[in-house]
């Protein structure tokens, strides 16, 4: 179950994803999400599929992966496609107590699921492809213009690798604690309700304590290595574009191109 | 009686390009009332050996039968027999403080029993004389905070909390990691009298070799996932071929016997602890004078 949780995790690789500068996955995902968003017709979104997919099979992550990182929000999904199901006027496929199932909400839910379904693909795509070092540089690199304004870039980034780093050992510690108190006779798979909620206290104390035990000890190796935040820090490995990341930036504004002319001609139906 | 491994392989995130193979065709018999080591590399499988034993993994292939019952279980029958099974299997894991989170040690202790849904009598019995197992005062730490004692003390808390729940078999990974010399002392001895007096079946893991020798009756050696060899320690400390491949520190005293060997003393084979290289050494002063 704990193993299902696939954020953060990188594959380590050598296709042209993998190669591409961080900041350029970064914008182009941020261009092709807000993509995602705005257009709303058949034609844009067999486009955005078919170019999703594309890049999964470039990627060479096996689409076992991809589906896994789907699942932990398989219940949001079930749950967005039926209340739209149940709750789009039109006309009625079938009566359930006050509620009418509709083709326009089968339809609406479908689009909106898929949207769902893009948009996470693509955003586990970037971390599949990219280590957390570089895509926190990248953020760093992205968000520092704004440090002019009070932002604090370095100290998000580096707060952003802390928590990415942890959450592997986060969730084998959650895993042994669990397998402990499972030892003793702890269940937590049967049960009502309440008695599941008490069952995870046993696990939640010892891993609260863990993690602050484990923060205060990362707090003082910093110290001990004279961190003082972002200012006048170097990378050892600078982010630089090439000439690879040109052509991503020139495809993606491309594509991005012909989707916007074509939405109005391509689907035909338009919602808003 | 025994725990029996059949030709047990585990694998780790099977079908994943992260997928691990922690174990592989490990075929051993643990009897009852035996005191069973287990020693190898760091990596080498041993942790996921012991999770095998109480049924909090199961075998990718093979099995593990604790008294003729498959601890794995299919259907819902079975499975409640399994884990009756496994029950019998008491597991201190690696560092088993950091599992605690009761109020007081009486509480905490308490845990197993509870789950067990013993009546409260028999959980204030069961909880006072696995502190006494584990040298804790019942008066004086049943309402004391666990996070208020020291590491030593915790552990015998965490195993006292294990112990409660009265098992056949006790299993313990590296159960002295961690401990000043005192404390790993104590905590040792304690151990041997468990299996003693108490006639609980120890398995344990440990990365030290006079520990092992002096202790266990048997020792499981693995490497790289693989069964190395399983038999007395004395043999399989003599066969300096096992050691190299595991990756293994002889221990001290079968070190310096070996030298004196080498320069032409004689001291007896099985000789590996640090009482009988002396009593070798003091034999031959004598017959030297
Ligand atoms: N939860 C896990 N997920 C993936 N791999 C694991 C996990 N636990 C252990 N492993 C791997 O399995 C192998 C055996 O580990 P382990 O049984 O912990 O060895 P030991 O206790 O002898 O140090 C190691 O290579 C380790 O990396
Ligand atoms: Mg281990």
């Amino acid at each position: 179950m704990l193993s299902d949780i696939t954020i953060g995790q990188f594959f380590p690789g050598d296709t042209f994803l993998h190669r591409l500068d961080p900041r350029t996955k970064l914008i182009a995902l941020i261009f092709l999400m807000v993509a995602i968003f705005v257009f709303h017709t058949f034609g844009v979104y067999t486009a955005l599929t078919v170019f999703t997919l594309a890049l999964v099979f470039a990627s060479k992550v096996p689409f076992g992966m991809i589906l896994r990182s789907l699942k932990p929000l398989l219940w949001i999904l079930l749950f967005t496609f039926f209340i739209h199901v149940f709750s789009t006027p039109g006309e009625s496929l079938l009566h359930l107590w006050r509620f009418d199932a509709t083709l326009e909400g089968i339809e609406r839910g479908a689009f909106i699921s898929l949207r769902l379904i893009l948009l996470i693909v693509l955003a586990s795509l970037l971390t599949f492809t990219t280590s957390p070092l570089k895509l926190t540089d990248a953020m760093e690199a992205l968000l520092s213009p704004l440090k002019r304004f009070g932002v604090p870039a370095h100290e998000l980034a580096m707060m952003m690798t802390i928590a990415l780093r942890f959450v592997p050992t986060l969730i084998e510690e959650t895993d042994r604690i669990m397998k402990a108190q499972e030892s003793r006779g702890a269940d937590f798979s049967e049960g009502s309700l309440m008695a599941r909620i008490r069952a995870v206290i046993p696990v939640l104390v010892p891993l609260f304590l863990s993690a602050f035990r484990r923060a205060d000890d990362l707090a003082l190796a910093m110290e001990a290595r004279c961190y003082h935040g972002g200012e006048g820090r170097t990378q050892m490995k600078a982010l630089s574009f090439h000439r690879l990341d040109g052509l991503a930036f020139v495809f993606t504004a491309l594509f991005l191109i012909i989707l916007t002319i074509s939405s109005g001609q391509l689907g035909g139906v338009l919602w808003g | 009686m025994a725990i029996v491994l059949q030709d047990v392989s585990y694998t780790y995130m099977a079908n994943t390009p992260l997928e691990r193979q922690a174990l592989s065709g490990i075929s051993a018999v643990i009897q009852e009332g035996s005191f069973t080591a287990i020693a190898g590399h760091t990596g080498s499988g041993k942790s996921t050996l012991l999770q095998h034993l109480n049924g909090l993994i199961h075998p990718t292939s093979g099995q593990v039968l604790m008294d003729e019952v498959n601890l794995q279980g299919k259907g819902k029958a079975e499975r409640r027999r399994a884990k009756a099974a496994a029950r019998q299997v008491g597991m201190v894991f690696q560092y088993p403080e950091q599992q605690l989170f009761e109020e007081t040690v009486e509480k905490d202790i308490a845990f197993g029993p509870r789950n067990l849904g013993l009546s409260e009598e028999e959980i204030e019995e069961r909880v006072q004389s696995a502190m006494e197992l584990m040298h804790l005062d019942y008066k004086a730490f049943k309402d004391v905070s666990p996070f208020a004692l020291s590491g030593g003390q915790m552990r015998r808390v965490a195993i006292a909390g294990v112990l409660a729940l009265r098992p056949k078999y006790l299993v313990l990974d590296e159960p002295t990691a961690g401990l000043d010399p005192r404390g790993r002392r104590k905590l040792t001895e304690t151990i041997t009298r468990l299996h003693r007096e108490e006639h609980v079946t120890i398995i344990f893991v440990s990365h030290n070799m006079d520990d092992i020798v002096r202790l266990a009756d048997r020792v499981l050696v693995l490497a790289h996932g693989k069964l190395l060899a399983y038999a007395p320690p004395q043999e399989v400390f003599q066969d300096s071929r096992i050691l190299e491949e595991a990756g293994l520190q002889p221990p001290e005293a079968f070190k310096l016997a070996d030298e004196l060997r080498q320069a032409g003393f004689d001291i007896p084979a099985h000789a590996m602890l640090e009482e009988d290289i002396v009593s070798s050494i003091l034999r031959l002063y004598r017959q030297g004078r």
